[in-house]
């Protein structure tokens, strides 16, 4: 058991527990707190599949601007002290039942099939750990390139979006 | 050795998580909250899968980095929408948003 296997199980069992208590706790400031732990989780698991650039864009978008973004509104917007979950024992139930249910037959899917054989192993011995393709630099010609392997199209829609996502807030968020 | 169905396994406890917590909560706020989970298992999801299926391609690398832009951009639209919607019945639960329209 290499130092890789004891990070990844550190971060599963972290990503998991903060992710349901994320749904299950009562109060809101903690449950976009514990989101934010499963956010820097996921950071955590790009930086071991080798993904830096990934992950210190999910570091800086979601962790810095989505949540603070959050908390922010949780505050603004936090009158009276609500009930964040008040619902009948049925409907939780049914909720969990369905829940339960379909992660069951996504397991029982992915370990029947056997979609994945040996390819797919992170950090075994033929391949070295952390090297990709994926450099910041080609990254960035990548992201810029308009010929057929380019993502300029999606990119500059990506910006148009980000600006009628400017003028929307404006207009819906100020005072009439 | 990490195999690719622990990362996957990972991913759809998040996942359904989520959709545990958008069935059962009643600010809109925690509901916002569930689908960022949702959203983030489907970018572990394509992260993974281009690392450890296509490790020379990048496609699943930049629509990890596409998608967190649309959550930022649809987060911030939709707390627009909470911080209206506050100032209308001064509560962001569920229970009183009837009309899509006044």
């Amino acid at each position: 058991m290499n130092s890789q296997n004891i990070m990844f199980v550190i971060l599963a069992v972290f990503i998991v527990l903060s992710s349901l208590a994320t749904v299950l706790t009562k109060s809101i400031v903690r449950a976009a707190t514990y989101l934010l732990f499963v956010l820097l989780g996921t950071a955590g698991l790009y930086f071991l599949m080798g993904y830096t650039f990934l992950g210190a864009v999910q570091v800086m978008v979601y962790a810095g601007g989505i949540i603070v973004l959050y908390v922010f509104s949780i505050l603004l917007t936090s009158g009276r002290q609500e009930q964040l979950s008040r619902n009948t024992v049925g409907k939780v139930l049914a909720s969990a039942a369905l829940s339960v249910v379909g992660l069951g037959v996504f397991l029982l899917m992915l370990f029947k099939q056997n979609l994945f054989e040996q390819v797919a192993v992170l950090g075994a011995p033929s391949e070295p750990v952390g090297e990709t393709t994926n450099s910041i630099a080609s990254i960035g010609h990548v992201l810029l390139a308009s010929g057929e392997q380019g993502y300029l199209l999606p990119f500059e829609a990506v910006s148009l979006l980000l600006l009628a996502c400017i003028v929307a807030g404006l207009l819906i968020a100020r005072k009439h | 050795m990490i195999h690719i169905e622990y990362i996957l396994i990972i991913s759809a406890v998040m996942m359904f998580a989520g959709i545990y917590g958008f069935l059962t909560r009643r600010s809109t706020l925690a509901i916002l909250l569930s689908i960022e989970l949702m959203l983030n298992s489907a970018d572990i999801n394509f992260a993974v899968f281009n690392r450890m299926l296509f490790p020379e391609g990048h496609e699943g690398y930049l629509f990890s980095l596409f998608t967190i832009a649309i959550a930022a951009a649809e987060s911030a639209v939709a707390i627009a929408i909470m911080i209206n919607l506050y100032r209308m019945f001064t509560s962001i639960g569920v229970e009183k948003l009837k009309n899509m329209k006044w």
